[in-house]
C-alpha cells in the first residue's frame, strides 16, 4: 500500500485544484463555479488524509476534518444553489458575467 | 411675601407672544389684538399692585427700601463657583421700570387696535409686541448678568422685528438692518465687559458682583486697580465696555444712527423704543452697576457724563432742522436719553450721587411724555398720511384733542412747570450745577433747544397756516386712539408730583435734596424764551427760516445732513474696512483656504475614479486576483 510515494498523491491533489481553480475562474455558469468549488475542496480533503496517512499513521485528525468539510461542502452546496435559483429569478442568466449588480 | 405672581408680569406677554405667533392665523386678526391686549393688562396691574406693595406697604424696612430676590434658582451650574442663576430682582429702579414698561407698552397696544387696523399681519403685530415687552421686562427684572445679556439681545432681536415690519419696503428692511448691526458691535464690546466684569468681581451675580466690586474691603479691588493699561485699571476698561453697550442700545453718540432710521417701523413702536423699552435699557444698565460705577471707576462715569452731555446738545441741534416730524421726535429721544446718561455720569466727580435718582426720575416722566408725543404724531401721520411737517399747518380746529394732548406734551418735554419734564429736569440741572458748571451750562443750552424745536414742531402741525386734506373723516380717531392719549396726557401732568427723592435713591434711603432758586428760575426762563422765539419764527407763515438758512448756509447745511455722521461711517466701513480688510480676507478665504480644501476633494475624487473599477461585481475577477496576490505571496515565502 505504501508503494506509492507521498509526492505521487501530492501531485494529483494540486492537479485537481488547479483544475477546480481554473474551471472557477473560466465557467460561464454558475452551477459549473459550484462544481469546479467542490473539486477544490476535494482536493483539500485529499491533502487531508494523504497527510494523516503518511505523517502521523495512528491518528483519525485528518479524517475528522474531512468528514467536517464533506458535510459541510454539503450544507454549502445546498444554500449555494438556492442563491443561483434566487438570482435565476432575478437575472434570468446564471453566467457569473451578467450577475454582477451585487456589489451595490 | 408670595412673590409667584412677579413671574407673571414678564411670563404674560411671553405667552400672548407664543399663543398669537402660533394660532394667530386660525382666529381673526381682531381677536389676536384684543387677547395681546388683554394679557398685557393683566401684567399691568401686576406691575402696579407690586408697585403699591413695594413702595408704600412693604418695601421699606427702617426708612430703607430693600433690595429682594423673590424668585431664584440656578439654571446652568458648569461648577460650584460658575452658576448662571435665572430669577427677579426686586428693588426701587426693578419695580419702577415694571411700572413704564409695561404701562407704557399697554397704551401702544391699545393704541394700535386702530392705527393698525387693516394690516396684513396685524395679529403678528401684536405677536413682536408681546415679545418686545417680555424681553424687557426678562432684562430689567435680571438677577444675573448673563440673564441680562439674554434680555438683551432679545430686546435687540425683537426691536430689529417691529422695526422691519414693513418688510416690502427697503428703507424698513435697511433700517431694521442697521439697528441691529448697529447695537449688535455694541454688544460685543458688552460681551467682553460682562467677561473682564465677572472675572474680576468672581461672580456672575450681579448682587454679588456689587457687594464684591464696591466695598474697599472687598478682596479683589487692590490688585486690578493697580495694573493699568493707557492710565485706566482694568476693571474700568470692563465698565467702560459695558457701557459702551448701554451706549448702543441707548444711542449715544457716536452710534446713535440706528435711532432715527428705526422710524421706519410703524409709529406705535417709535413710542414703545423711545419711551419705555429699548433706548432707557442703556440707561438701566449704568444705574444698575451704579455702585460699581461709583466705588470703583469715577473716571469712566466722567467719560460717561462727557457722552451723555455732548450727546444730548448734537441731538439738540440736529432735531432743530429736521423736517420729518418722527425725526425730530427721534432726535429728541437721542437728547434726552443724553440727559439721563449725564446725570448718572455726574457722581464721577464725587459730590454726591443724587444724580441716580434724577435720571430715574426724567427716565419715569420722559417715558410718559414721549410716549404722548409719539403717539400724537403717530394720530397725525395717520391722518395727514404724511410725516413732513412742511406738508401740516392749521391742524388745531381739525384735531382739537391731538392738539391739546400734543401742547401738554410739547410744554413737559420742554420743562414748563408744573408739568413732569420740568420737575425731572429741573433735578438733574440742579445736580448738575453742583457738581459740574460746563456740564449745566450745556444741559440749560439743551433745555432751551429742546424747548425750541418742540415748539417750532408744534407750531408748524397746528398753527401755521396752510389747506390741508384730512383723508380720513373723523380727525378724533376711535376710542382705542384717544383714550391713550388722554391718560398719557394725564400722566404728563401728574407725573411730576411723585416724590421721587424719597422712593428711587442709589441705596434706598430716602435724600433731602433742595432746589436751587438759580437753577429753577434759569430753566423756566430759558424755556419760555426759546418758546417765544420759536412762536415768533413758526407761528405764521413768513421768511425768517429761509433768511436764516441762507445766512447760515455751510452751518445749516452741516446740522441738516446730521454732521455727516452716516456718510462717515460709510466712509469707514465701504472704502477702508471693506477694501483693505474685508476684500483681502475674501481673497484668502477663496483662494487659500477654499482651493487648499477643494484640492484634497480633488485628489480623493481622482484616486477613487482610477480604482473604481476594480470593484466589477464579478466574483471570477475578484478570485484571479486573489489566487493571483496568493500566488505572489507563496512566491516571495519561497525566495526567502
Amino acid at each position: 500500500m505504501f508503494g506509492v510515494p507521498i509526492s505521487h498523491v501530492l501531485i494529483v491533489s494540486t492537479a485537481l485544484f488547479f483544475i477546480g481553480a481554473y474551471g472557477f475562474l473560466t465557467r460561464t455558469h454558475l452551477i459549473m463555479v459550484l462544481m469546479s468549488m467542490e473539486l477544490m475542496l476535494n482536493s483539500t480533503c485529499l491533502n487531508f488524509i494523504i497527510f494523516n496517512k503518511y505523517l502521523f499513521p495512528g491518528t483519525q485528525d485528518g479524517l475528522l476534518f474531512t468528514l467536517f468539510i464533506i458535510t459541510i461542502a454539503a450544507a454549502e452546496a445546498a444554500i449555494a444553489i438556492a442563491i443561483i435559483l434566487n438570482l435565476y429569478r432575478n437575472f434570468q442568466s446564471v453566467s457569473p458575467e451578467e450577475t454582477t449588480t451585487l456589489k451595490y | 411675601m408670595n412673590a409667584a405672581y412677579i413671574a407673571l408680569i414678564p411670563a404674560l406677554p411671553l405667552v400672548g407672544f407664543i399663543f398669537i405667533g402660533l394660532f394667530g392665523k386660525y382666529f381673526p386678526a381682531k381677536i389676536s389684538g384684543r387677547l395681546g391686549t388683554l394679557f398685557l393688562a393683566v401684567s399691568t396691574c401686576l406691575a402696579g399692585w407690586e408697585a403699591y406693595q413695594y413702595f408704600f406697604v412693604s418695601g421699606a424696612v427702617g426708612g430703607t427700601y430693600q433690595t429682594t430676590y423673590p424668585i431664584r434658582f440656578s439654571w446652568l451650574e458648569f461648577s460650584p463657583k460658575l452658576i448662571v442663576e435665572i430669577g427677579t430682582i426686586i428693588d426701587p429702579i426693578s419695580v419702577m421700570m415694571l411700572l413704564v414698561v409695561t404701562l407704557i407698552s399697554l397704551m401702544v397696544h391699545i393704541y394700535s387696535a386702530a392705527y393698525m387696523r387693516g394690516e396684513k399681519r396685524y395679529s403678528t403685530y401684536y405677536a413682536f409686541l408681546g415679545l418686545f415687552t417680555f424681553s424687557m421686562l426678562f432684562l430689567v427684572l435680571s438677577i444675573n448678568i448673563i440673564q441680562l445679556y439674554m434680555g438683551w439681545e432679545l430686546v435687540g432681536v425683537s426691536s430689529f422685528l417691529l422695526i422691519g415690519f414693513y418688510y416690502d419696503k427697503p428703507s424698513a428692511v435697511a433700517a431694521a438692518k442697521k439697528a441691529f448691526i448697529i447695537t449688535r458691535f455694541a454688544d460685543m464690546f458688552f460681551l467682553i465687559g460682562i467677561l473682564i466684569v465677572s472675572y474680576i468681581g468672581k461672580s456672575l451675580d450681579i448682587p454679588t458682583l456689587i457687594s464684591n466690586l464696591s466695598h474697599a474691603s472687598s478682596f479683589t479691588i487692590t490688585s486690578p486697580l493697580a495694573t493699568g493699561f493707557m492710565g485706566f485699571s482694568l476693571l474700568s476698561w470692563g465698565l467702560l465696555m459695558i457701557f459702551i453697550g448701554g451706549a448702543g442700545k441707548s444711542a449715544m453718540f457716536p452710534l446713535h444712527v440706528w435711532l432715527p432710521d428705526a422710524m421706519e417701523g410703524p409709529t406705535p413702536v417709535s413710542a414703545l423704543i423711545h419711551a419705555a423699552t429699548m433706548v432707557v435699557a442703556g440707561v438701566y444698565l449704568v444705574a444698575r452697576f451704579y455702585p460699581i460705577y461709583v466705588f470703583s471707576a469715577p473716571d469712566v462715569l466722567k467719560i460717561i457724563a462727557i457722552t451723555g452731555a455732548f450727546t444730548a446738545i448734537f441731538a439738540a441741534i440736529i432735531a432743530c432742522v429736521q423736517y420729518d416730524i418722527k425725526r425730530v421726535l427721534a432726535y429728541s429721544t437721542i437728547s434726552q436719553i443724553g440727559y439721563m446718561i449725564f446725570a448718572l455720569g455726574l457722581a464721577g466727580w464725587g459730590v454726591n450721587k443724587y444724580g441716580f435718582t434724577a435720571a430715574m426720575f426724567h427716565l419715569f416722566t420722559h417715558a410718559i411724555f414721549k410716549a404722548l408725543l409719539f403717539l400724537s404724531a403717530g394720530s397725525v401721520i395717520h391722518f395727514i398720511h404724511s410725516n413732513d411737517m412742511r406738508d401740516m399747518g392749521s391742524l388745531r380746529k381739525k384735531m382739537p384733542l391731538t392738539h391739546i394732548v400734543f401742547l401738554i406734551a410739547c410744554l413737559a418735554i420742554s420743562g414748563i412747570p408744573p408739568f413732569a419734564g420740568f420737575y425731572s429736569k429741573e433735578m438733574i440741572l440742579g445736580v448738575a450745577y453742583q457738581t459740574n458748571k460746563i456740564i449745566f451750562i450745556i444741559g440749560i443750552i439743551t433745555a432751551g433747544l429742546t424747548a425750541f424745536y418742540m415748539f417750532r414742531l408744534y407750531f408748524s402741525i397746528f398753527w401755521r397756516d396752510k389747506k390741508v386734506q384730512i383723508i380720513r373723516g373723523n380727525a378724533h380717531g376711535s376710542a382705542s386712539m384717544t383714550i391713550p392719549l388722554m391718560l398719557l396726557a394725564f400722566g404728563a401732568i401728574g407725573a411730576g408730583f411723585i416724590p421721587f427723592q424719597k422712593l428711587v435713591t442709589f441705596n434706598g434711603q430716602p435724600i433731602a435734596m433742595e432746589s436751587n432758586n438759580i437753577v429753577t428760575v434759569l430753566a423756566i426762563v430759558i424755556a419760555v424764551v426759546s418758546i417765544f422765539i420759536s412762536a415768533f419764527i413758526y407761528l405764521n407763515d413768513n421768511t425768517i427760516p429761509t433768511k436764516a438758512v441762507k445766512r447760515l448756509g455751510g452751518v445749516y447745511r452741516l446740522i441738516y445732513s446730521k454732521f455727516y455722521i452716516d456718510e462717515i461711517y460709510l466712509f469707514i466701513t465701504k472704502k477702508i474696512i471693506f477694501n483693505l480688510v474685508a476684500r483681502p480676507v475674501a481673497w484668502i478665504d477663496k483662494y487659500i483656504v477654499d482651493s487648499s480644501i477643494n484640492l484634497i476633494g480633488a485628489v480623493t475624487t481622482e484616486i477613487s475614479i482610477s480604482i473604481k473599477t476594480l470593484q466589477s461585481g464579478r466574483i471570477q475577477g475578484y478570485m484571479s486576483w486573489f489566487l493571483g496576490a496568493l500566488l505572489v505571496l507563496v512566491l516571495i515565502f519561497m525566495m526567502s
